[in-house]
């Protein structure tokens, strides 16, 4: 299956599970972001080649108090999984983890290459990583969803709304 | 058991069913029919079921090493490993890491083992304040109660008593009323705890030994916050949590949501190796830069034994250790449907593995209020991601309840009825329905004088007062006239025939139905097919299911003894009653030598699994029947798989049918009969009987033959093999 299929694939499951997936390419980057992020938001750096939050509103200068007040947060995703729409997000030093569990709106930013083509080839990833040192992430798929209220709610203790940008030539 | 006991027993159930009853029915319904869309849609289902369960056999038998090599390697990665004996040790390590920080506040995320050994109750009465960051078991806290279900711990509460004490503890400003409103409310007390916590307990789903890594599974998000938040996290796990390494870690993550609630995966995945890079964050010091280069992070992990070591070592117990608590089992338990955990289950661990852990770490007595709600249905084996024998396990723990026990002082009244091979103090009500062969063969002896005895005014209550039959269940009437003696007249086979099959004669067919045996017969000569019959034994059912196994094995004996020269011949033997033959294929193997079990398992075939090719071969049928019919298949039958081919014959001759589709009846074995569970097994028929109604109904199974005549108030239905048989008579001359 080459990369274009993938990403198909990838939206397909995303819509299934409640995420919301846009393609872009590196060149229109900041203008679909800006599409998308309510502000204030925060972000931590983004490892993709022409792609970065430096010329955008994007906060990543972090406190407690821009992530507690943060509307958005924008990580990227190691690598997303295209038969179930999930993010691969790495418990990094700069604060992925929090950037993409505090904020109502997590937008995860994902290279198109980087799209596993099933759960087995992304947990192998993960363990390449653990081989290399001790490593941690969680793999998420769509909001934060509760039923213990009586009903179905999305929007718990992480996200209500997850966004994931496809950048489509990277 | 006493009649009063029962009584008790009953008022506690009706209790349960009053308060719990109605949200538990929709919530687990649901969770059931989710589980099996999704595992439908899942094509790898069974091969990975079977690697997981090999990993988990190797895990369980590799524990003691693997818990040395996690300890390496958690302990490189700069935290800390305590494996403590019991939950007294547990808690204590706890609140020494506590005190250490001089903390105050902790939260916790959902976990069943902590639930187990009670962490947040030590901790608070050790003066911290604990917050369950789980909604659900948030609300369990606030309501000072147990939870009644591995995974959602507060399904039984309804989406109304949730807002009422939401509204009562809190006071907010307008009422809370939508799940929404509940959930936000929620989020925002909770995520103020989160922001103020010292201290972050977590459970483990799996535990990593190789890398040192522990596995979360939620869909909220609390476990991430928690294990995150703060500078410090505990993780607490049961030992059995643990595997070998990342590699084994696929075929759990493809079934634990699915099995749980139907999802494809968890909302989060999470994989930690602490103590982890992400940095901590300080909402006390509020402007500070978020910086992981200064965090002082502290990971504990404690692997909880509490009595699992024992387990691994008890043959019977061990395989409750492959469990990863998805709760398919309770989901799938028609009984478990009605009632929630709150009547069938422990303080901790609820529905058919309940009894296994609680059993392992309490002792078999403590299972005393649940154990006799498992009907050894068998519906929940299929549903096990990891294949664990869960009705056998409830077998052996009633057993080892039954016994140690003073004898009941009236034993002498049905000790005649009671010639097996059980130790004494065996609770009279198991006795009798143990030893229902010797009831019957006395009682038929006697018939109609019997039948006629039993209605007499006052024998009802007798029964309900000395044995616990419940007096508003109507028994069956003995036959005037055996299937034996019918066919002691009946022996002359086809001229033709030259292929010779064995009839298996159960006890129900020979006593209570001897027509299905007659339709039987006559089928089987109408195919050319020349018919012997087994003497009438019986198989080791009745006893099994009261947990008295060594009766039970006595009879596979003489079964396996009656039925050895047919199965030599290679003569097939045809089984009638379907729960006896899902014991020749299945319990058999737990009851005799491998090889005795195995031939059993051979040479047994349910009748219409053998008779339904050859009607298809033979041309003749003119599909002349017609009309839509329901067949209820008994659930023993369901599981092993026997099933379809009643379907498929009755469809060959020309019917439209349709197959029930609720777990089971309610009557399993003797279980509708005792007074206990009356209420309860009319309940779970409950969910039957619209699907049993305005139809003609047929149903395999003698016990679901006698609920479905009280269900539908008159007609018994009869065994499919009637229908076939009058079927093919008529429309293929």
């Amino acid at each position: 299956m080459d990369a274009g299929a993938e990403t198909t694939q990838f939206e397909t499951a995303a819509a299934d599970h409640d995420l919301a997936v846009t393609r872009t390419r590196a060149a229109s980057f900041d203008s679909t972001l800006d599409g998308i992020v309510e502000y204030p938001a925060v972000g931590v750096s983004l490892p993709i080649d022409g792609v970065s939050l430096a010329e955008t509103d994007v906060e990543t200068t972090l406190t407690p108090r821009k992530l507690d007040a943060a509307r958005t947060g924008v990580t990227p995703v190691s690598f997303g999984i295209a038969t179930l729409g999930t993010v691969f997000i790495e418990g990094s030093a700069d604060g992925a983890e929090p950037v993409s569990l505090f904020p109502e709106r997590h937008v995860a930013v994902l290279a198109a290459s980087d799209v596993c083509p099933e759960l087995a080839a992304a947990v192998d990833r993960f363990g390449e990583e653990l081989a290399a040192g001790p490593s941690s992430g969680v793999f998420a798929t769509g909001p934060s969803a509760t039923a213990d209220m009586g009903g179905h709610v999305q929007g718990v203790h992480g996200p209500s709304e997850v966004h994931v940008i496809v950048v489509a030539d990277r | 058991m006493t009649e009063e006991s029962r009584r008790q027993t009953a008022a506690r159930i009706r209790d349960v069913m009053t308060t719990d009853g109605a949200a538990v029915n929709e919530q687990v319904r649901n969770l059931n029919e989710n589980r099996y869309e999704s595992v439908a849609a899942f094509d790898d289902y069974e091969s990975s079921r079977d690697r997981a369960r090999k990993i988990k056999e190797r895990a369980i038998e590799d524990l003691p090493t693997l818990i040395e090599t996690v300890t390496e390697h958690v302990e490189a990665n700069g935290g800390h490993v305590h494996v403590a004996k019991d939950g007294a040790e547990a808690n204590r390590y706890v609140q020494d890491v506590l005190d250490e920080q001089a903390g105050e506040t902790v939260v916790k995320s959902k976990s069943m083992t902590t639930e187990e050994i009670g962490l947040r109750e030590h901790l608070a009465d050790e003066g911290a304040d604990v917050f369950e960051t789980d909604l659900g078991e948030f609300v369990i806290q606030l309501a000072e109660e147990s939870p009644s279900h591995i995974v959602g711990p507060s399904l039984h509460k309804s989406r109304e008593e949730i807002a009422t004490l939401f509204n009562e503890q809190f006071d907010p400003d307008s009422p809370l009323e939508t799940p929404a409103e509940l959930t936000a409310f929620a989020r925002e007390y909770l995520g103020e705890r989160m922001k103020e916590a010292d201290l972050g307990i977590t459970g483990a789903n799996f535990v990593l030994a190789e890398s040192g890594s522990i596995v979360l599974v939620t869909n909220e998000g609390n476990a991430r916050k928690s294990a995150v938040v703060p500078d410090t996290h505990v993780a607490v796990a049961g030992i059995e949590k643990l595997i070998p390494s990342i590699e084994e870690l696929h075929p759990f993550l493809e079934l634990i949501a699915r099995s749980a609630t139907g999802q494809d995966i968890a909302q989060y995945v999470s994989l930690l190796t602490p103590p982890v890079k992400t940095p901590t964050l300080d909402f006390d010091r509020p402007d500070q830069p978020i910086d992981a280069s200064d965090d002082d992070r502290e990971f504990h992990l404690v692997l909880l034994d509490n009595g699992r070591t024992a387990m691994r070592e008890d043959p019977h117990l061990r395989e409750t250790l492959y469990c990863i608590r998805c709760g398919a089992c309770l989901n799938s338990c028609a009984n478990f449907q009605q009632v929630g955990g709150h009547a069938f289950g422990g303080d901790t661990y609820t529905g058919g593995i309940g009894t296994g852990w609680v059993a392992g770490i309490d002792g078999p007595d403590a299972t005393a209020g649940f154990n006799d709600l498992c009907t050894s249905c068998s519906r929940c084996v299929p549903n096990c991601p990891v294949k664990i024998d869960i009705p056998w396990i409830n077998t052996v723990v009633r057993e080892r309840r039954n016994h140690g026990k003073t004898p009941d002082a009236v034993d002498h009244l049905i000790d005649p009825l009671v010639p097996d091979q059980e130790a004494t103090g065996l609770d009279r009500q198991k006795r009798f329905f143990g030893n229902i062969d010797t009831v019957l063969r006395l009682g038929s002896s006697l018939a109609p004088v019997s039948n006629w005895a039993l209605s007499l005014p006052g024998v009802d209550r007798l029964l309900e007062s000395t044995v616990g039959i419940d007096r508003r269940r109507s028994l069956p009437h003995l036959a005037t006239e055996t299937f034996a003696s019918w066919w002691a007249d009946h022996q002359e086979n086809p001229d033709s025939a030259d292929t010779t099959v064995h009839l298996f004669v159960d006890l129900y067919t020979n006593y209570l139905y001897p027509e299905r045996g007659k339709a039987a017969v006559r089928l089987l000569r109408e195919l050319d097919l020349s018919v012997e019959v087994t003497p009438v034994l019986p198989s080791g059912r009745a006893p099994l299911s009261q947990g008295m196994i060594s009766t039970a094995t006595e009879q596979a004996n003489e079964v396996a003894e009656a039925l050895d020269s047919s199965i030599a011949a290679e003569e097939p033997v045809l089984v009638i009653e379907p729960s006896d033959l899902a014991l020749f294929r299945s319990e058999y193997s737990k009851l005799l030598p491998t090889e005795t079990a195995a031939k059993i398992e051979a040479g047994t075939v349910g009748i219409l699994e053998y008779v339904t090719p050859l009607l298809k071969s033979q041309s003749e049928i003119e599909s002349g029947a017609s009309g839509e019919i329901v067949f209820h298949s008994n659930c023993q039958q369901r599981t092993a798989g026997f099933e379809e081919p009643t379907v498929e014959a009755l469809e060959a001759l020309g019917y439209d049918v349709r197959t029930t589709d609720v777990e089971c009846c309610g009557m399993a074995g003797s279980f509708g009969y005792k007074s206990q569970f009356y209420e309860l097994s009319m309940a779970v028929g409950g969910d039957l009987e619209p699907q049993v109604t305005d139809t003609e109904v047929l149903a395999s199974g003698t016990s679901c033959v006698a609920q479905i005549e009280s269900l539908a108030d008159g007609d018994e239905p009869p065994h499919p093999v009637e229908l076939v048989e009058q079927a093919w008579t008529e429309h293929t001359r």
